[in-house]
């Protein structure tokens, strides 16, 4: 078993802890000194169920779950039903240790509650014969009798993260702190105990020990563990943004959560409301009455703001939309990750209507684009679009919170005072020429804000005349159309003179390319470092800008490589499609790598796909994973 | 100095300053209702001491939704049946805004029937007014939800099998702490219904019987109708939900006889808005949001001072 690297595997049901049992620990691996990269991996329903959460910690920074993993701490789901044995679910009770052991490395660690457990039911797993054939190391625990002696049972997490950190010669001083932070009393001095007792029962009673000690070091800067969604909340923060509506929809709710919980003391307003229709159309409506505004959803939410997005549109009112895909069609897999809604938001809504959509690849990523997406979505008057997935909404992942020191940007872009209000023009009647001919070079006409004086109009979702009377000249439709189609190609063209949003790894001068969108970007680029660390010469691109394409860099790219693969998780090969369509060719020259079980790609996986396109290896994939070939192979 | 300096502004305001200088023509039928409402808004807005740019008003689709359209003030003209969640989020994010929303019974009933419930139960400050002339007009006279029963149109052509929906009720059952109905044909307790609902602090919902000329040729038997708090014949107490209910339970039944009875229905002056409950939790600023963003002194809170929990 390697050294270099932990990567630890709580499962239990979901409602037993795991998941803040695990956000403490990987806290506690991060203090320590490491870098750390969490998956959460967990059914759709509140009480039991297999549910677990991976933490991968090294020396050396991580941006992808890993392939597999090396320690297993099995918890009993308390909250297992089993009336019958052949009943839907199957034996729960034994399901943290038996649908977890396919993946276990070889000379991996189980540490599994006796105190759940029969013998009889482990016996079923076969597992003394299984450890033997992959020099697992097995310890039974019963951590659920060792909590309820000082305590209650629900503690046992606490006698799990003890177990564990003897057995990976783990300072205690980490855990101690936050456990000191987050509770007091009695609660505190028994779960103490209990971190204590489980900690030194593994010296006095296992004789054999595994050689697993991680590497600990110092952080050159403080670390703080955030998801993907904590990044975009405080993206919309930082941008200004001080309303936020919605409906709650697994996996997007993460960020309404945060928002609804920091806005009362930022001078905000959350609103939940009664469908997604509404949460949209609250956000154009905040945002024309001088809010910077924000909504979201995930697809099936998504799919019912679609109405209030056109009208963003038409009406030239600025706002951000958040898309936390989940595996679909319909309500698909509600707390898997997917990345298959690409097609869809790209093109909802009716009519030829343009809005902004970007694809944050990993948490630094997320923040950065949300502040970007505000920026753009007020100056240019246009509704722009986050479109991240369940993935990235749910991983954890440390980054220097140095990164988050800037300052914020109110600014409500291409809105006028009303000073500037007096001098703008107006029509006979006195109304303001909110949809006038383009002062400002972008296509951009400034806008007022109602209770403004001189600022009257009349914003409508019709065609309309440039004080916003419905209108169907057919010149002004002209030119209304080209106005608001126009910004596109003025986006592009900032896009471009700024710092880019696609993210690159591997030699300039590399044969091969692979291109990535979204949360697949850190299985990929971890890929990308093993195969060129293995002498292949392979260049990544994590393209963000979805609209507009970043034509000049994607052909670049493409023409410098002798061909490129494709990676997402979906089944229809659409950011592929997409990339053809925007740049007109390169059918030939692009293959496809698909995932679309409800897993998010390992980086196994990539250099396994990446092997059969070269060297035309095996020709099916082990994995579960499908390879589309080039047009015309 | 306010960024919003049309709000508040106290001054004579004549009720010609919401009529444009160079005007769109109403595309509305000859004889249409919805020239009552206008006519009825732009005089009660002054007497309420509103001006026309702190006057948001925001419309739905289809003949009503025009009404901004002829309405010289602030206006979002939306899409068919949103402009609640619209006209909401714009009160919630300037409470100094007299906010107005208004559409058709087809698309406040039907279409954005959603809506309407949660804006009454949640009480939000506006003025809520629905045009009801039983039938979809600018979609050329088809059934619909407040139609009644046996009513014949192209989509149903046997009649319709359809109860016709109580839109008081309705109201009064979602949350509404003001309901009234009135009518075209009565240009003056249309007026003062209107300035009611708009001094009112919560959610006034106002059914406002408008004829359908073209499609709904049976507009006369809105003609005669009775003023409920006039005649002899009713006595009710307006603020006892009870007593409202029944009466509204009367006239809903009636409409559709040929007897038209308006008026204030219910009137709950006891129960806060929405605005001010939110703002009682601490989830509603004390300064609209919108002011912020023109206050350069203005402190913007940033998220760096919260990662102290992420680390």
């Amino acid at each position: 078993m390697s050294n270099d690297e932990l990567i630890w595997r709580i499962a239990g049901g979901s409602g037993d802890g795991i998941d803040s049992t695990s956000q403490n620990f990987a806290k506690a691996l991060m203090r320590s000194g490491l870098h750390v990269f969490t998956h959460r991996h967990y059914p759709s329903r509140i009480r039991g169920g297999h549910t677990y959460v991976e933490i991968r910690a090294a020396g050396h920074e991580v941006q992808s779950r890993g392939d597999g993993y090396n320690f297993l701490l099995a918890l009993g789901d308390s909250f297992a039903r089993n009336p019958q044995e052949d009943a839907y679910y199957g034996n729960e009770e034994l399901k943290p240790l038996s649908e977890n052991l396919d993946e276990l490395r070889e000379g991996g660690v189980i540490v599994y509650d006796e105190g759940l457990l029969t013998e009889d039911d482990v016996a079923e797993l076969d597992l003394e014969a299984r450890a033997e054939e992959n020099d697992w190391y097995v310890y039974p625990v019963d951590l659920r009798g060792l909590a309820k002696e000082h305590g209650r049972e629900v503690m046992r997490n606490t006698a799990g993260v003890g177990v564990t950190a003897a057995l990976i010669d783990m300072d205690l001083a980490h855990i101690e702190d936050l456990m000191e932070d987050a509770m007091s009393g009695d609660v505190l001095e028994a779960n103490l105990a209990i971190l204590h007792e489980a900690h030194d029962m593994v010296e006095a009673e296992f004789d054999e020990v595994p050689e697993l000690t991680v590497p600990t070091g110092e952080h050159d800067a403080a670390q703080a563990l955030l998801s993907g969604s904590n990044a975009i909340a405080y993206g919309a923060i930082d941008a200004g943004c001080r309303f936020i509506s919605g409906y709650p929809m697994t996996p997007w709710t993460d960020v309404f959560t945060i928002l609804s919980q920091n806005f009362p003391d930022m001078g905000g307003v959350a609103e939940q409301v009664e469908d997604e229709i509404a949460a949209a159309a609250l956000a154009v409506g905040a945002s024309h009455a001088g809010a910077k505004a924000m909504s979201g959803s995930s697809g099936g939410g998504f799919a019912l703001m679609s109405e209030p997005l056109g009208l963003a549109e038409m009406t030239e009112t600025p706002i951000v939309l958040l898309e936390s895909m989940r595996a679909g069609p319909s309500t698909g897999m509600p707390t898997k990750p997917e990345q298959g809604d690409l097609e869809f938001v790209l093109y909802t809504s009716q009519g030829d209507s343009a809005r902004v959509v970007f694809a944050p690849g990993n948490v630094e990523e997320a923040y950065e684009q949300t502040r970007l997406a505000f920026e753009i979505a007020y100056d240019y008057q246009i509704p722009t679009i986050l479109i991240y997935d369940q993935k990235l909404s749910g991983e954890n992942t440390n980054v220097s919170v140095d990164f988050f020191d800037r300052e914020p940007n109110p600014d409500l872009g291409s809105t006028l005072t009303e000073a500037e209000l007096k001098e703008a023009a107006h029509d006979a009647s006195g109304k303001f020429e909110r949809f006038g001919y383009d002062d400002n070079e972008k296509g951009v006409s400034p806008r007022s804000i109602p209770g403004q004086a001189g600022g009257r109009y009349l914003a409508t979702g019709n065609e309309h005349s440039p004080v916003g009377h419905i209108s169907e000249d057919p010149d002004n439709r002209v030119f209304q159309m080209d106005r608001r189609l126009e910004k596109l190609e003025h986006i592009r063209d900032d896009l471009d003179e700024g710092e880019t949003n696609q993210t690159y790894v591997g030699p300039d001068d590399a044969e091969y390319g692979i291109i990535t969108w979204g949360s697949s970007q850190g299985a990929v680029f971890e890929a990308v470092s093993r195969l060129n660390d293995d002498d292949h010469s392979v260049r990544a691109v994590s393209v963000s800008d979805m609209m507009p394409f970043p034509e000049t860099e994607l052909t670049e790219f493409i023409e410098g490589v002798d061909e490129a693969m494709v990676v997402e998780m979906n089944a229809t090969a659409q950011f592929r499609g997409l990339i053809q369509k925007e740049l007109g060719r390169y059918g030939e020259k692009l293959t496809s790598l698909l995932k679309y079980n409800g897993n998010p790609f390992e980086p196994a996986e990539i250099v396994e796909g990446y092997e059969i396109n070269v060297d035309g290896g095996e020709a099916e994939p082990s994995a579960q994973v499908r390879i589309e070939p080039a047009a015309g192979d | 100095m306010s960024a919003f300096n049309a709000i508040g502004d106290e001054r004579e305001v004549d009720s010609n300053e919401y009529t444009a200088g160079v005007e769109p023509q109403p595309t509305w039928c000859p004889g249409c209702g919805d020239f009552s409402v206008l006519k009825a808004l732009k005089q009660a807005l002054p007497e309420v001491g509103r001006n026309p740019e702190e006057v948001l008003c925001v419309t739905g689709i289809g003949c009503s939704g025009k009404l901004n359209s002829y309405l010289d003030s602030y206006g979002f003209h939306t899409i068919h049946g949103r402009s609640l969640p619209v006209a909401r989020a714009a009160k919630l994010a300037n409470p100094g805004l007299e906010v107005i929303a208004a559409g058709g019974d087809g698309d406040g009933y039907g279409i954005g029937g959603n809506h309407f419930i949660h804006s009454a139960r949640e009480n939000h400050d506006m003025t809520y007014i629905v045009f009801n002339n039983e039938v979809f007009g600018l979609t050329k006279g088809q059934t619909s939800p407040t139609s009644p029963k046996g009513h014949k149109s192209k989509t149903q052509p046997s009649g319709s099998a359809k109860d016709p929906l109580r839109p008081l009720s309705l109201g009064l059952t979602a949350g509404a702490s003001y309901v009234a109905r009135t009518a075209a044909v009565n240009p003056n307790q249309a007026k003062e219904i209107l300035i009611e609902a708009m001094e009112h602090d919560g959610f006034a919902h106002i059914d406002f019987l408008t004829q359908c000329p073209t499609w709904n040729k049976d507009a006369r038997q809105y003609v005669p109708y009775v003023d409920v708090q006039e005649s002899d014949d009713y006595d009710f107490d307006v603020t006892d939900r009870r007593e409202a209910a029944e009466m509204m339970y009367e006239t809903e039944s009636a409409l559709y006889e040929g007897t038209v009875l308006t008026g204030r229905y219910y009137v709950d002056e006891e129960r806060p808005s929405y605005q001010e409950e939110k703002r009682t939790v601490g989830e509603l600023p004390d300064e609209p949001i919108a002011e912020r963003y023109f206050d350069e002194d203005s402190e913007w809170e940033r998220s760096y001072d919260l990662l102290e929990r992420h680390t």
